[in-house]
Parts: structure tokens; sequence; C-alpha cells
């Protein structure tokens, strides 16, 4: 007996029942259908679903803030770390990304003060520690890490933490899927939307899925109970042509989403045009500090300005964060690109695609496919 | 004890001989030790000797559950136990850090001692050095440890066969996240989660007592179970099939493991042991360990199959992924 | 293998709350949580939590009926 309701959403038992019934329902009629959510993606694989559920194919989409950050503007970061005097505090992940100008990691091996940190707060309590050093935080994430970076930024100018700013690189969910799909959505029969993201922006902020692109989406939870639940309802709605956003993940998601976390970002950060790994150039789809919060604003403190810039050559992680390959076929996949040695961000971070194949997936066709 | 490690303590003369007296030899009881020489004698009980040396460089020093103190005396010890052998002495060398605070260098050699006393080994050697501020966070310990293997013990992977079980003495991964919970300072007030570093060598002890049934025992320590079943693996040329739903663990480092998005299954332990045994001496070993308080959660976790070095895992779900070891950069310093 | 707290959010119950800082508990014990953004909560309520802050007030009814809904999904089994 779980002691909590939310536990019951990780019991096997009825989690096997599920997969059966969802595996009844595809029968054998292949289908495609993309997680956005690069935590669905360890997820998936994790548990060991994604060849279960064949031949319902699940791909992997942008959704890893870490990978679709663009190399010029981690390497912008990397040479703001080789400044005197500037500790540059990163959410653990960003740590091990290869670019044009190195790692961070690599950046600290030679004498730089990177600091790995859970949270902006706990960027900003740095700043406060360390009141001789320029701290600057790599602010990466969707719309679920922003608010948190929101809070850092209007602390900082409340308190007067005079030596704390951040590089904001966060990027929002829905414009990055508007120009995923424009070209077409190709063979998509469904998306499993980031239950978090939704969380913070709502359910109904997605609802041109269905009225532009025709698509049937549902926002999903993360345990496999979620990851099933809002699968059979993708397969169902699929099937049956109903394409409309469902909402599998209500005791978290309301359709506005967290009024608070909106109003925070919408006094903090504006939306900007912002340059994503693989989809290039996406209007509106970057948060970037007011005018207000100008005194946090590291670009604009340290003259950060991203040169153009190429990634490593034979690497494909743009066209994995699209679906259009699965890791796999990256010829560099296993063959001079592995999580101890990437040459693209979606090996090394912990929700790449590449680094869950990489871990979850290989040698996975094993004991027993059905049953 | 006021004040703090100086460079003059680390001076080879007077200074150093006064620590040596006031912390190390105030807890450090050992009739070799005392004569504070360069090296020890000791009598040797037979042939087939066991040696071992680790480096202990754990942040924090203190931790819920233990210390790089008892850490360094165990971690040493549990790695002579895993080969069949009895523990028997002990050198150990410290990097001492100018301005390390006296009273937590006694804390941690106190700690040491007690260890020792618990476990029935002898440190019998000794060395320190003192580096400027800023050269070592605090300290750093190496302890090399010596042990004696009884004739016949033949415990290697490469013994180990189809059939086999897998055993786990209790709970996996506590010691990783209990020092990054610490390290963090994640947990307020009244904290459940703490580090299970302690002696595997009664565990050890009543496991050997059913070979030639136990093929080999390992401590899953840096890099966790998972690493230690893909070594053995890989030595032994077979596969090995572990089942999600029997890991052993413990609710508290399982909450916070999600909470820091961590993966037991490659977090150390520091107090538990893995084991190949063939089925009926496996059965044996199980309720051998159950019967002592370090081994309740004793179970067993998969079997061995025909195979050429995979560690598959059997998700809850039915799913089967296979284990890899982990690249990239490990947790630092947790042991 | 550096921690990535991207999108892990994790649900727990709040023991304490003093202003907008919070504490919840955990297995482990009590972890200080930021309910900036949750200024609706109580004590007793279960939120996700996500990088040091709560982001959600979950709702256990909701929880239920989907639990109920899945459950009827497979009967048939």
């Amino acid at each position: 007996m779980p002691s909590n309701i939310f536990e019951a959403f990780s019991d096997p038992q009825l989690g096997r029942r599920l997969l059966a019934h969802l595996r009844e329902l595809v029968g054998d009629e292949p289908m495609l259908m993309m997680e956005v959510c690069g935590t669905h993606t360890v997820a998936v694989s994790r548990a060991g679903l994604r060849s279960l559920i064949r031949p319902l194919e699940l791909r992997s989409g942008p959704g890893c803030p870490v990978c679709v950050t663009d190399d010029s503007d981690l390497a912008a970061v990397v040479r703001l770390a080789k400044t005197e005097r500037v500790t540059v505090a990163t959410y653990g992940d960003m740590l091990r990304v290869p670019s044009s100008a190195g790692s961070l990691a690599e950046a600290r091996a030679a004498g730089a003060d990177v600091r790995v940190v859970y949270s902006a707060l706990e960027g900003l309590k740095l700043a406060q520690q360390r009141r001789e050093r320029e701290v600057v935080l790599v602010a990466v994430g969707f719309e679920t890490t922003a608010p948190g970076a929101a809070l850092a930024a209007r602390r900082a100018v409340e308190r007067g933490v005079s030596n704390f700013s951040m590089v904001s690189l966060h990027k929002l969910i829905p414009p990055a899927l508007q120009a995923l799909l424009s070209p077409g959505r190709a063979a998509l029969r469904g998306l499993l939307l980031p239950g978090h993201v939704s969380t913070v922006i709502g359910s109904r902020a997605f609802e041109f899925l269905s009225r532009e692109f025709a698509l049937p989406a549902a926002v999903a939870g993360f345990e496999p109970l979620d990851i099933l639940g809002a699968l059979i309802t993708l397969v169902r709605a699929a099937k049956a042509g109903h394409p409309a956003v469902y909402n599998c993940y209500r005791r978290a998601v309301r359709p506005q989403g967290n009024p608070r976390a909106r109003a925070l970002l919408e006094e903090v950060f504006r939306p900007a045009p912002a340059r994503w790994r693989g989809l290039g150039v996406v209007p509106d789809s970057g948060l970037v500090l007011r005018e207000e919060y100008s005194a946090v604003d590291a670009a604009r403190r340290f003259g950060i300005v991203p040169e153009e810039s190429m990634p490593a050559p034979g690497c494909r992680c743009g066209e994995v964060l699209l679906g259009r390959i699965i890791p796999p076929e990256c010829p560099l996949f296993g063959n001079g690109c592995t999580p101890g040695a990437p040459r693209g961000p979606c090996m090394v971070s912990s929700e790449g695609s590449c680094q869950a194949y990489y871990r979850y997936e290989r040698g996975g066709e094993l004991v027993g496919r059905r049953g | 004890m006021e004040g703090v490690v100086s460079l003059a303590h680390g001076d080879g003369g007077l200074a150093t001989r006064e620590l040596l007296r006031e912390v190390f030899l105030k807890y450090l009881d050992d009739p070799a030790l005392r004569r504070l020489e360069d090296s020890a004698r000791v009598d040797f009980p037979g042939p087939c000797l066991v040696l071992t040396t680790d480096a202990f460089v754990v942040s924090p020093l203190f931790f819920p559950g233990g210390d790089i103190g008892c850490l360094s005396v165990y971690g040493t010890v549990n790695d002579l136990c895993c080969l069949g052998a009895d523990p028997l002495f002990l050198t150990a060398s410290f990097v001492l850090e100018e301005g390390l605070r006296l009273a937590d260098l006694e804390r941690i050699v106190a700690s040491m001692a007690q260890a020792t006393r618990r476990v029935g080994v002898r440190l019998v050697a000794g060395d320190t050095k003192v580096v400027p501020r800023g050269m070592a966070d605090g300290l750093y310990v190496t302890t090399s440890g010596v042990g004696h293997i009884p004739p016949g013990t033949d415990l290697r992977p490469e013994r180990i066969s189809p059939g086999d079980r897998i055993l786990v003495s209790g709970t996996i991964g506590d010691h990783g996240v209990a020092v990054l919970a610490a390290r963090h300072r994640l947990l307020e007030g009244e904290a459940t989660l703490a580090s299970d570093c302690g002696p595997v060598h009664r565990l050890a002890g009543a496991a050997r007592r059913f070979a030639p049934g136990l093929k080999v025992m390992r401590d899953p320590t840096r890099g966790g179970l998972a690493t230690v079943l893909k070594e053995l693996a890989e030595a032994g040329r077979c596969d090995l099939l572990v089942e999600e739903e029997a890991l052993p663990t413990d609710p508290a480092a399982a909450a916070v493991a999600e909470l820091l998005g961590l993966d037991l299954l490659y977090l150390a332990s520091e107090g538990k042991l893995v084991a190949v045994a063939a089925p009926e001496a496996a059965d044996a070993i199980l309720q051998a360990w159950r019967q002592l308080p370090e081994g309740q959660r004793a179970s067993c976790v998969g079997e061995v199959r025909e195979g050429s070095g995979r560690v598959l895992l059997k998700t809850a779900l039915g799913g089967t992924r296979e284990l890899h070891l982990v690249t990239g950069e490990p947790l630092p310093r947790i042991c | 293998m550096e921690v990535c707290v991207m999108c892990l959010a994790v649900p727990v119950q709040v023991a304490r709350i003093q202003g907008s800082t919070g504490w919840v508990r955990t297995a482990a014990g009590e972890v200080r949580v930021d309910l900036t953004l949750v200024p609706q909560v109580r004590v007793g309520d279960w939120v996700l939590v996500h990088a040091g802050f709560a982001l959600q007030v979950l709702d256990e009814e909701e929880a239920r009926r989907s639990l109920e809904e899945w459950r009827r999904a497979v009967e048939h089994l």
C-alpha cells in the first residue's frame, strides 16, 4: 500500500496492464509519435518502454534545454569563464558540453572558476558569499526552470547583490514546436507534451497544435503510468482522427498553468528571437531580461556577443533534435562520440537523446520482446 | 584541542613529534606505531598475503554516518575482506592542509582508532605531511592494508557459472547519496539519511563458510552496484541478469536520489557486499547475512546466464535494458 | 554523471511554512523549498518541487480520478 496517492503512479502492476492495453490498441499499425521533453526521453528509455511499445515508435524532439543551446551561445560563455575574477555558476549538465571554444569543464581544468549549482538561487547565494568575484549564472532551461531564475534576478536587484548576473539562455517550448511543425508534420501522429513546462504555462498554451496542425497532443507526467496513460490517449485519438490537447497530468497541470509563475516571468523577462541548435533562429522563442533588470544582465555587463560558429564536423545533433534521425543513425554514435568523449550536447546532457540511447537503448533488443 | 595545523607540524622534527604524540598516538594505540619508526615489524601467520591501498579524498570530511577517518579504515579493510582475507595490518599516510582545525583532526583520528578496534585490525605505521593552505582540502588520507588468506581460498570472477545467484548484503547507493546531500546541505533538522560506512568483515566471514559454493565477493564502492556487476560479468565472461524490483533500497536514499536525479545503481555503498554463489550456497549465505544487523536487507537480486559480459536489468514494467559502465565525469569526491 | 535537474520534479508534502519559505518532508528528512510560486499553499498540501522551488500544489482528487480512469481502462484484461 503506498503511503500517499502519488506513489501509486509508479505501481508496476498497473503499469504492466496499461502497457498490455496500449499494445492491444496499437495492434500491428506502425505509428510515429514524438516526445518533446528530455525528461520524458530518459523516463521512457529507463523503463525499457521504447522497444516494448513497437510498432508505435516514439522519437525524441527538441526538449533538452542543454542540447538546444546553440554553439555560439555556449562558446561565448566559455570565453567569459576565462575572464579574471569571473566565477561561472552552471547547472551540472552544461559542464561537459563541447563547444567551438572548448567546454566549461576544460576551462575549469585550465584554471577557470566554474561551479555547479542546483538552482538559480544557489547561484545567487554563491555571489553573496564571494563578494570579490563576479558570479555569472548560465541560465539555461525552459519554462519550468525560468521562474526560479526570474526570482533570483528579482532578489538580486532587491538586495543589491551587484556581483551577480545571468546569461539568460532560456527558451520557450510552444514557439519551438511551431517552428518544428511548420514545414509540415510529416508522418507524425501525436505529441507527448512536457508535463512540468505545462505546470507553468498551462495546457491551454498548446491548443494551437490541434488548431493549426490537426495533431493530437497529450500533456503527460513522468511516472511510467503517466506516460503509458498519455500514450493510450494519443493512440486512441490518432486512430479516431480526434486532434485535441489532452491533459493527462491533471493533478499538476491546470489549463491556465501557474499564474504566479507566469506573472513573474512576464515581470522579469520578455520574449526575443533565439537561436536553437537544429532549428536556427526562432522568433519569440527565447527569454531576455527586461530593461528594469539590466543590472543583472551579464550579456550587457560583459558585452557578450555570440559569434557565428559551426558545430563539430560530423555532428548531427541538430537532426536528432528535430527527430529526423534517431541517435544510432548518426555515424558518430558510439564511434567517436560517447558520453565520456562527446562531440555534441545530445551525447553528454543527461537528457540528451544520444546519451539516453547510449545508456539505455544499446543492447536493448534482448530477452523476450513481446511478453 | 585548540588551534590549527601549521606548516611547522610537517617539519619532521619537534613539532611533528608533538603532533603525533598529542593527536595520533592519543587514539591510535599500537605498540608498533608507538615506536614512531619509519617501518613496522610484525608477525605474519603464513603464506598468501593480500595487499591493498586506497586514497580518501571525500568531501565533506564529516557526513551523516561517518567521516574520512572511519571511511579510510573500512574502505581498505573491506577490500581485503572481499578476497577472502582476514584483515591484519594497516598503514595510514596523511596529507594535512595548513589551517586544518586540530579539533577536527582529533575527531578524525579518534574515529579511525575506533574503526580499527571494531574490526580488530592493527594500524602499525603512518606518515604525516603538511602542505600550505589551499593545497589540500582539509586533509587527504591514504591507507594500505595487509591481510592473510587461508590456504585453499579461491574467490575470483572466473569461477562464476550460469545458474549462480547474485546477492547483495543490503541497500544500495546509501553512501553516495548521503555524501552528496551533505555537500549541498540539502537536508535540515533531523535527517534519516546516512552513509552506510562500515566494515564487511562479518558478512565476508559468514559467506566464506559456504565456499566452494561461494565464487566471488566485491564491495560496490565508487561506481556502485552496476559497475561492480559489469566488472564481474566481463571478467567472468557471462551475462548477469538483475531484477529491478528485487534491488533493496533505503526509502531515505531513494527519496534524495529522486530529488537530485541520481541513479542508486551507480552510487557508492561503503559497507555492503556483493556475492555470487551457487544456488544452495546462496540460500545459506542469505540466511547467515540476515542474522547480522548489517545484513538485514540482504537479498538475491539476480542470476548468472551464459553470455559475453553484459549486465541486463529487467525493469519493473517487464522490459530489459543493458547496464553499461558509466562514462564521463563521475560524481566527485564521494570516497 | 553530474546531476541534471532540468525538468525533474517530485511530489513532497509541506510540513512547515514561514513566509515564502517552506520545509517539505521527504523520507530522508526535511528539505527547504521556496514557496513564492505557490502562495495558496497550506501545511499538509502536496507540492511539486523543482530545483529548490515548489512549482504547483498537487490536486489529490485529480490524482485519484486519473488512477481510477486507468484502472477502468484495463479492467477487461
